[in-house]
């Protein structure tokens, strides 16, 4: 991968950096500038993203300036994937740039903020890309209040050419954060199942790509049946089924080197897998005669620790992320149903009490949450509830809407949607407010997605 | 079912697609492709094609269910009496899900509908070490279209003769 190549340079910015790996990015604040105005007595502007509905907020985002001639086509670029990205996170709106007054031809000098009120923008974002005589990328931006008349954010970043994308996603970052206060979730990946062929004889390769859908990349060739990808904490692996000589078994596949293996030495089919939050540890089902029972198996020391032991159907495990605790479905009370036990195994609470069946349960990476899927009077639907089962709210709702995986900072979650028939399934997000749906562009027909951590 | 097809030459390669045919037009009723009475005479007795036509290679499930129906239960009872009398074949019970279910609990539902199949195998005598279960969930329906006529050929349990064997 490129970014382990990155140069490290300037290395001041707190935000971007800290606990990490690997340094992904060289990034810096830019000071602000000192302004003419002092500053307004008004409110900040501030987005509440808990908020059950919410008017999206007027933003302006002028084409970045190219630092040099030569510069002005990307720049426009990680403008348009800028503005993509908050368009679609539904709590932007940005304006028409038909519209704008000024044109912004220095992003040294301070906006016309009269120009921008003119048009109803609240905030501004303005940034330039410059590429330096070593090949690399200067991405410089700041976020400006424009009824308040200040500079509400700066920052400078370097990175390889090749990596002009990440720049758009990671100023995204930078721009929701400042101004809803929670993390963003652009600068992300998303790994699923590609599917094509007729569906008796689907093909399904294992597939990689940017939470908008670009920079696909295949990791495996569809000669083998591939199910239920999930990202480890770092993004380097990833662990699936796969089905191929003998039993299906659960693999782990480093991203990075291609490198396969098989988890573990069970006496039978392994599937379901998810990693452990601190991704030390592989958890999944393994089939037994009729019962499938979960297991865990800590990657460095080999050794497997049983979980469940029941006579029923228990698969689908996923961990709270204080690594404590592991919802599960189970079918154990008859129908499959959400339970919670001790990541140690042992005693399970049951908390779905709905009507109809819950299953796929995914804890949200805040841990105020677990999304599942329920199906309930021929409509298969996707939830939330908190881990006690209390405050359980429908989402999404119709004919097959499965498989839910969470983005990092917990607001926005993703599913796949199959209309039936002969078709194939279609991959969507909705806010965990109900509202927002996108559909997500893939290639083909896709399924099975798992959203990666923020890769910076 | 397109494995043995395969494989199959000159007339009796009619007897079987017709049976494919009934499947893939979602017959209403189950059990029409278990044989077929008139093709009964095509296959040679013995062959894989005789074990598909003649005495039928599934089983079918109600939904969410791993219960063997009167149905299941009839068409097993001659599947044993098949291999006992030609136990020189070894086989494999595939277990499969409608797409009414959930990815992963499908797959453990399709493990057990193998597992259901081969208890009922084991029972009638035949030997452990020639069979092995493997479900598929719901990734390899047979009739697809968006109802029940469809879901109900998909869930079942087929017991594939292994071509080596």
């Amino acid at each position: 991968m490129t970014e382990k190549s990155l140069l490290s340079d300037a290395v001041s910015d707190r935000r971007f950096l800290p606990g990490r790996r690997d340094l992904l990015l060289a990034a810096a604040s830019i000071a602000a500038m000192q302004l003419p105005l002092l500053r307004s007595a008004q409110a900040q502007l501030r987005l509440d993203v808990t908020q059950g509905t919410i008017q999206p907020v007027p933003i302006a985002l002028p084409d970045f300036v190219g630092g040099t001639p030569a510069d002005s086509n990307v720049a426009r670029n990680v403008t348009q994937i800028i503005t993509s990205n908050l368009r679609r996170s539904g709590l932007f709106n940005p304006i028409d740039p038909a519209a704008y007054i000024e044109k912004i031809v220095n992003i040294d000098a301070v906006p016309k903020f009269p120009d921008w009120r003119a048009i109803n923008a609240q905030g501004l974002v303005t940034g330039r890309i410059t590429k330096q005589s070593d090949g690399r990328l200067k991405a410089e931006f700041r976020l400006w209040d424009v009824f308040a008349g200040n500079q509400l954010a700066g920052q400078q970043y370097f990175t390889t050419a090749e990596n002009w994308r990440r720049i758009a996603h990671i100023i995204s970052d930078a721009i929701y954060e400042r101004l809803t206060g929670e993390k963003g979730y652009f600068d992300t990946r998303i790994v699923f199942v590609d599917e094509t062929g007729p569906k008796e004889r689907r093909v399904k390769r294992l597939a990689l790509m940017d939470q908008d859908g670009a920079n696909v990349r295949y990791l495996t060739r569809g000669d083998d049946l591939v199910l239920t990808p999930r990202f480890s904490p770092s993004t380097q692996e990833i662990t699936y089924m796969s089905y191929g000589q003998g039993d299906p078994r659960v693999y782990l596949l480093n991203v990075e080197t291609g490198q396969r293996e098989i988890v573990g030495n069970f006496p039978g089919m392994t599937f379901s897998p998810r990693f452990s939050p601190d991704g030390q540890r592989v958890v999944m089902s393994l089939q037994q005669g009729g019962n499938s029972n979960i297991f865990a198996m800590d990657l460095r020391s080999r050794s497997t620790m049983r979980l469940t032991d029941t006579a029923a159907i228990d698969t689908a495990p996923s961990f709270s992320p204080d690594g404590a605790r592991i919802c599960f479905e189970s079918d154990r009370g008859g129908r499959p149903q959400i339970y919670v036990m001790a990541a140690s195994g042992g005693g399970a609470q049951r908390i779905s009490f709905g009507e109809g069946s819950y299953s796929t349960p995914v804890w949200s990476p805040r841990g105020d949450y677990i999304a599942y899927t329920r199906q309930h009077a021929g409509k298969f639907g996707i939830g939330v509830m908190k881990p006690d089962g209390s405050g359980e709210r429908i989402l999404v709702e119709g004919f097959h809407n499965e498989g839910p995986t969470w983005a990092p900072n917990g607001r926005v979650i993703m599913f796949f949607r199959d209309s039936g028939g002969k078709g194939g399934p279609s991959l969507y997000t909705i806010d965990i407010t109900g509202r927002n749906e996108q559909k997500v562009p893939t290639p083909s027909f896709a399924s099975d997605p798992a959203w990666s951590p923020l890769l910076s | 079912m397109i494995a043995v097809i395969r494989g199959l030459r000159g007339i009796q390669i009619a007897a079987v697609l017709a049976g494919a045919l009934t499947l893939a037009a979602c017959a209403s009723n189950p059990t029409a492709q278990n044989g077929g009475a008139g093709m009964a005479g095509a296959a040679t007795p013995g062959s894989a094609q005789d074990f598909v036509v003649n005495v039928g290679d599934r089983i079918f499930f109600e939904t969410d269910s791993t219960q063997l129906t009167p149905q299941a239960v009839a068409t097993l009872e001659k599947q044993a009496q098949w291999l006992q009398r030609y136990n020189r074949y070894t086989f494999t019970i595939e277990g499969h899900a409608d797409e009414r279910g959930t990815r992963e609990y499908n797959i453990a539902l399709g493990a057990r509908r193998a597992q259901a199949a081969q208890d009922f195998l084991i029972s009638r005598g035949i030997d452990r070490s020639r069979m092995r279960t493997i479900s598929y969930g719901k990734e390899r329906p047979v009739a697809v279209c968006d109802d029940i006529s469809c879901w109900s050929q998909n869930r079942r349990a087929v017991t594939v003769l292994n071509a080596s064997s």
